[in-house]
Formats: C-alpha cells, structure tokens, sequence
C-alpha cells in the first residue's frame, strides 16, 4: 500500500516536473518564431533608404522615414509631458500626501491608468483635443494620448523609488535648513535619479509601440511633416495601414517597420535594466 | 535651564523658501491631473455614448445587427466577442504561464535560470502590434491550412466538431485571435507569476522539501496557498490586458459583427470594433455607438483592474 501510494507520488512529481519542462519549451519556441520571422522578413528589406525616404505610394520605392522621425517626435513630446506630471505627482505621492485618503485615491486611479486599454486613451484625447480644442487630427494631440499612457507608468516608479530613500537623506535636508521643495530636488531627486530614469525608460518603451490611441489622434501622415499641429505619421500606425494593405511592398516596409519598432523597444528595455543593476553592484 | 533667547533663534528664511507652497502645489496639481484624467474619460465616454444608449436602451446589449447604413446598432457580437476572446486566451494561456514560472523557480538549471528569466521579461514589452503581424501573415495561414481545415474535412456532419469548427477556412477567426492573445500576455503573467513565487520564503519552501514533500507538492501545499490571492490579482491583471488589448487582435479576428456561430468563426472585440471604424464612423450616431462600447469595455476592465489590485499584494498582512 505505502509503495503504491509512493510510487503514485512519484509518478505525479514526475509528470508534473516535464508539463514544467514541455510549457517552458512551448513558450520559448513561440516567441523564438516570433522573433524568427521578424527577422527573415525584415531584415531583407532594411536598407539606407528606409532611414532616408519617406511612405511611398503602392509600386514606387520609399522608406519610413516620416514615421521613424513621427515616432520620435510624438514620443519625445509625449515623455517631456509624462516626466514633468508623473515625476511631481509621484514626488506628491511620496513625500505629501502619504497615507491621505487623497493619496489612496490618486494611487488607485494610477493603477487603473496603468493597465486601462489604450484604445479608450485614444477615444478620450479624440474627444478633448480632435473634436474640440484643436478641432483636427494633430501631432500634439498624438503626444498627450502617449503621455496619458507614460504618466501612470512614471507616477508609480517614481513614488517607489522615493519611497526607498531613508529618512535620513529627508532629516539631512532639513538639518541644513534647506526649505522642503530644494530638499526634495536637490537631495531626494538626485538620489532617486536613476530609478527616475528606468520609470522613463520603461515608459518610453511602451508608449513608442502604442498604436491604438494613435490612430484617433495624430492620424497619420503619407508626407515628412514636423509640424506639431497638423497630423503626423508614426511607425505604429504605417505598420497597422502597411500590413493590412494589398501591396508586396508595403507589406514588406511593414516588416522592417516592425522590426526596427521591436528593436527600439528591446534596447531601451534593455538600458532600463542595466540601469537599475548599477547601484546594487557598487 | 534658562530660556533661550528668542532674538538669538530669529534669522533669515532660507533661500527659496517661498517657493516651497508653489512646489507643494504643482506637485498637487499633478496628482490631481491624474484623477482628472480618469474622471475626464469617464465623462467623455458617458456623454459622448449617451445618444446610442438612449435610443437603443437594452437593445444595445442584447442585438446583433450592426448596421452603419440604417444607423441601427447593437453591440452584443463585439461584447460577447471581447469577453470569449479574452477568456479563451487566459484559458490557453495561464497553464503555460504557470508552468514556465514554476519552471524557472524550481526546476531550470541555474546557468539558464536568469537568461531565460531575463528574457521572458524583456519579451513582455514587445509591441502588440508586433504580435498582430506575426498573427495575420504567420500564424493564421498556418493555423488555416494545418489545423482548421484538416479538422473540418475530418467532422462528422451534425457532430459536436462541426460546430465548433464551422467557419471559413482562412484563420481569421476568435480562435486564432484568442491564441495571439495568449502568446501575448504569456510573458507577462509568466513574469508576474515567478516574482510572486520567489517571494515565498527560502525557509518554508525548504521545510517542506525535508519533510520528503516532492516538487509538485511543495508548490501545490505551501508556495501557492503562500501567495494565493496575489496570484489570482495576477491573473486578472492578464485578463484586464486582454480584454482591452486591441491591435493583437485586430489583425486576425475577422472583424465581423454577428455573433460568433463556433470557435473558427470570424468575429471581433470592443477594441478592434473601435480601431477599425472609428476614424470611418459615417454619422453621428455611429460614434456615439462606438463610444457607448468604449464605455462598456471601461466598465469590463474597471471591475477587473479593481479586482485585481484588491487581490495582488493583500497576501502580505496574513
């Protein structure tokens, strides 16, 4: 009886040990394709061009340019918005606020924020800046959609890393006589400095392949245009009307698109994480 | 003691103090911004949906005629949609993710132990856009040729399988959509997982180990009840990025608006509905009936992001 049970135990750890083994395998192996194809499909067609021309029409050469430039403009505009709200509202969450039922309730909308589907960002920037202040599809509009997305993101790692300072930094500062505010920028700021950094580096990673809330605000753009107020294209969204059109080439731009949009966001991923490993080795 | 002076503790306010109100406020302001920003999406959404609720009322829910040329519209097919694709890839994906944390805890060999982990993490960033190409142009004609089309020339007429599997044969359909979704938020609740599971202490997990417990138990009998509400926040955590993921799934669902007939069947979600004719919406009642279903898609994630956020971390105080 004890051998029967023994060897059921066995048998059990055993299965369960390979259904571990398998699924590992599994996930590998369709992320691995994944990348395949990303690779044989878009490495082929990366070229000079590609950086240097702009959206062709279907059967004409071109590149991406417009987008590549689209993208980090809108990007670039999104996180300087993003970094100036998330850094003073985590900063607000960390040092004033605290426990205040105020703070619970700004710290529970950011969660929400943080995972609410993109799509619905887009409608709610369509509605405030498309439809009303602005009264067409604009880059800037395109930036604050991505900025509502990157806030959250940056409120939470910013709150957290502050949160990680001792409180003697804070007495030190206050020792000294220093009003809170230079405190906070000058000795808080600077000590959190790098985890600020990964905050911003993980938020630009995820808004730079956002493509929903895109396609509502800054439209896209067939020409190079760096004009904040008119529509703008964006990688993203070539990638979206590219791989859904009829045309080979566009297809195939599509790819290198997606190619270099997942590169992007893997190198800043990447510098995200070297950065955060940094003070542990020191 | 004698008391001290009160000229002598007198002196000038520091440098910049009066611009500790102004910095205390704009850190205030920001926060607000926040709140502001989710009050402002709840309102536009309400008013901009209002027009379409209250003309079709229930019906918005309950039909499944989508038709912008009479401007009638019921939104059952997109919501039925959203809920069975989201379901079905938590379904398919949450005994691999299970399995692949598990994996890295206990069972992989420590050189591949962070690599893997690594980039398990790193592959949870990748654009979703990414995986929606790779779904129309990879997996979906392979899905077609090896998988669905074998499987209906292989039904019996009147089967169950019929059924399930009646549809056009180009794998642009839920089942394809829900195995995108899968592969999507695999590598995020895979992540999530593990960190939950490295948080059970060494000790616990030792102690059952030499009590002559096999892995398989140790997992089942002390890390899992150690972290199980968190784990179930995790999970709905995934669920919430499903429901409301919508490139992925814009690719390769069909993006039709009836009622899925079967699981090959082409259908479409809240998300990609919006994705794909907002911008194209021909009159005003249109959009407001694709706002009204941004409202209901707020709802659906609202109640699973709370939930979740109740349950991950609410571990700690047992």
């Amino acid at each position: 009886m004890a051998s029967f049970r023994r060897a059921r135990r066995t048998v059990a750890a055993g299965a369960f040990t390979t259904f571990c083994w398998i699924t590992a395998v599994i996930a590998l192996f369709a992320l691995a394709a994944i990348f395949w194809s990303l690779l044989t499909q878009g490495f082929g067609g990366l070229n000079l061009a590609v950086f240097t021309q702009s959206t062709p029409a279907p059967g004409s050469p071109g590149g991406l340019m417009n987008a590549i430039v689209g993208s980090i403009i809108l990007c670039a505009l999104g996180m300087v918005i993003a970094v100036i709200v998330g850094v003073l509202a985590g900063t607000w969450l960390a040092e004033y606020g605290r426990n205040t039922p105020y703070a619970e309730a700004v710290r529970f909308v950011n969660d929400i924020l943080l995972s609410a589907p993109s799509v619905l960002v887009g409608l709610f920037v369509y509605d405030v800046m498309v439809a009303h202040v602005i009264g067409h599809f604009s880059a800037i509009a395109g930036a604050v959609a991505l900025a509502l997305i990157a806030v959250p993101i940056i409120t939470r790692t910013t709150e957290d890393v502050l949160k990680l300072q001792p409180t003697a930094l804070r007495e030190s500062g206050v020792a000294l006589g220093t009003p809170h505010w230079m405190a906070i920028r000058k000795i808080l700021w600077k000590s959190a400095g790098s985890g600020i950094l990964t905050g911003g580096l993980l938020a630009f990673a995820r808004i730079s392949g956002e493509t929903a809330p895109l396609l509502f605000t800054s439209f896209g753009n067939q020409f190079f245009s760096l004009d904040p107020l008119r529509p703008m294209a964006s990688l993203p969204q070539v990638i979206f009307n590219f791989a859904l059109s009829a045309y080979d080439d566009w297809v195939r731009l599509a790819w290198v698109g997606a190619l270099i949009l997942a590169g992007a966001v893997l190198a800043a991923n990447i510098i995200a994480r070297i950065l955060t490993r940094e003070p542990r080795r020191s | 003691m004698t008391a001290i002076d009160p000229a002598l503790s007198r002196r000038a306010p520091p440098k910049g103090a009066a611009l500790d109100p102004v910095f205390r406020y704009a850190c205030f302001a920001a926060a607000t911004a926040l709140l502001a920003s989710l009050t402002g999406i709840v309102i536009s959404l309400l008013i901009g949906g209002w027009p379409a609720l209250a003309k079709f009322g229930f019906h918005f829910f309950t039909s499944t005629e989508w038709n912008p040329v009479t401007e009638v519209f019921g939104a059952e097919g997109p919501i039925i949609g959203t809920l069975v694709s989201a379901i079905l890839a938590l379904v398919f994906s949450l005994p691999v993710a299970f399995g692949v944390a598990v994996f890295l805890v206990e069972f992989c060999p420590s050189p591949l132990r962070r690599p893997i982990g690594v980039a398990v993490e790193l592959l949870a960033g990748i654009p979703s856009i990414v995986y929606g190409m790779w779904g129309l142009f990879v997996f979906a004609p392979f899905f077609a040729m090896h998988v669905q089309l074998p499987l209906m020339t292989m039904a019996q007429p009147g089967s169950l399988l019929e059924k399930l599997t009646a549809g056009v044969p180009n794998g642009a359909n839920i089942f394809t959509a829900s195995v995108i979704l899968a592969i999507m938020i695999l590598p995020y609740m895979a992540a999530v997982l593990r960190e939950l599971l490295l948080t059970v202490p060494v000790q616990l997990r030792e102690s059952g180990y030499g009590m002559g417990s096999t892995p398989l138990e140790v997992i089942m009998s002390v890390s899992l009840p150690y972290v199980r509400r968190s784990a179930v926040g995790a999970v709905m955590l995934g669920l919430g990025r499903a429901l409301g993921e919508t490139m992925a799934v814009t690719f390769v669902i069909g993006n039709s608006h009836s009622l899925p007939k079967s699981l090959f069947d082409s259908g479409s979600t809240i998300a990609s509905t919006i994705a794909n004719e907002f911008n194209e919406a021909t009159g005003a009642m249109h959009t407001s009936a694709l706002i009204a279903l941004g409202l209901v898609l707020f709802l659906i994630t609202f109640v699973v992001l709370a939930m979740a956020r109740a349950l991950l971390g609410s571990d700690k105080q047992v």
